[in-house]
């Protein structure tokens, strides 16, 4: 039974890994396989469930978008403009520098990521079961609890932290901010160069393993509330998936929040 | 669970999503918002430029009234008066006529009775010379005594 039970987590957690394995593009099997594959393999539902939540944003917004008016609001041109001006409040009192990036990437980054983390609601079975039934072994279908998606966010955000930094300092004025901050003493620019280059890489890795961390634990948890007895999943199940009610979109909050503050930072010169 | 190329579709994914967002989906809405903020602003202005044109009007109308309230109070005031005047002038007319009349047949009575009074007294004069050739048993000359009769007359 315990045996099983691992086999049933494990299989939850597994990836639909798509790579070269002894020589030939295969999806893989087992576990053991998908490591193996190593760098030069994709997770197949990661990418689907992504795309698929990317378009979704997307087309809402951009169908919106095509009929925009001054007019009375009605409908889904409601919600759409109560989280625009959301975003855009959010970056006006957060960001001070002018961009016309910044507050769509922000739009961008907060729906997308709620859109990804609200997959958590669909019971755990659902899909891979569905996926089973069509031979497909494996399908892990929140692309946050997957930290190739959360890397792949918070290194696009990193990228940009590294551009506005150069271009809005130019490259003297990064060099000499990480020189000289916190400590401005010549003596002191090789402790400096440490702690900020540290600080500036730290920024990726905390946005990525917050969000991959909260999805996947909440995951965990939910996957070991479907190994309880039918009868009783409820009672756990409910107050966990009403928790995530607060956990869905405080987690994109905080990822577009601190993507805004980032860039904020990157945009000052000192 | 392992980091692999799925890292670079993500990061792809993610470009182009923002690019899309940033192109075609952010301007037009937040342009329609802006147009929108603008007016329902202008809407309000507008709303309170009204009612204070509303005010300015009830007050205006308000000093209308009242101005018109008095020159009718004024009107009708004066026609009082006016009205007053003429029955007070009839009345001092018709008095006065009344008076005029009064003095008129007042004069023509006195006339009269001095007509009457002359008239009798020329009868007692005549009388008078009668009784006294009476009396004398001659005439008296009217001419000759005509003064005396006269004079007579005047006393009676």
């Amino acid at each position: 039974m315990a045996n099983s039970n691992a086999e049933y987590i494990q299989h939850h957690l597994q990836n639909l890994t798509f790579g070269k394995i002894d020589g030939t593009w295969r999806i893989a099997e087992t576990t053991q396989e998908a490591l193996d594959m190593g760098f030069w393999a994709i997770h197949l539902d990661t990418m689907a469930m992504s795309l698929l939540m990317g378009f979704v944003f997307l087309f809402i917004f951009r169908k919106i978008a095509k009929r925009a008016n001054s007019g009375v609001p009605t409908g889904m041109q409601g919600f759409v403009e109560v989280t625009v001006e959301f975003v855009q409040n959010m970056v006006r009192d957060t960001f001070y520098g002018r961009s016309p990036l910044i507050a769509p990437l922000a739009l961008t980054i907060f729906m997308w990521i709620l859109l990804m983390n609200s997959l958590k609601w669909i019971p755990v079975d659902v899909i891979p079961s569905i996926a089973a039934a069509i031979g497909i072994p494996s399908f892990k279908y929140v692309p946050t609890a997957d930290p190739n998606a959360t890397f792949g966010m918070s290194i696009g955000v990193f990228m940009l932290i590294i551009f506005y930094s150069f271009k809005v300092k130019g490259v003297g004025g990064f060099s000499k901010e990480l020189a000289f901050t916190p400590f401005n003493h010549w003596s002191l620019i090789p402790v400096n160069l440490v702690l900020e280059i540290l600080g500036l890489l730290t920024k990726p890795f905390s946005l990525a393993l917050r969000l991959f961390g909260n999805m996947y634990a909440g995951e965990v948890v939910f996957i070991l509330i479907a190994l309880l007895p039918f009868w009783i999943q409820w009672s756990l199940y409910g107050p966990w998936a009403i928790f995530h009610i607060l956990v869905i979109p405080l987690q994109a909050f905080i990822f577009m929040v601190l993507s805004i503050v980032y860039l904020s930072a990157a945009h000052e010169s000192h | 669970m392992a980091i692999n190329m799925t890292l670079i579709g993500q990061l792809i994914a993610f470009a182009i999503f923002t690019w899309f967002c940033m192109k075609f989906v952010w301007p037009p809405i937040t342009n329609a918002m802006d147009a929108r903020q603008k007016k329902i602003a202008e809407g309000l202005d507008a709303a309170g430029r009204a009612e204070r044109d509303l005010k300015l009007a009830q007050e205006k109308a308000a000093e209308m009234l009242r101005e018109t309230k008095q020159a009718a109070a004024e009107i009708i005031e004066k026609a009082n008066k006016t009205g007053n005047d003429i029955v007070e002038e009839a009345r001092q007319h018709a008095r006065n006529e009344g008076e005029r009349l009064i003095a008129g047949a007042k004069a023509e009575i006195d006339l009269e009775v001095n007509r009457i009074k002359e008239d009798l007294r020329k009868q007692v004069s005549v009388l008078a010379v009668a009784g006294a050739e009476k009396i004398l048993g001659a005439t008296v000359d009217a001419k000759a005594h005509n003064k005396l009769v006269e004079q007579l007359a005047a006393e009676l």
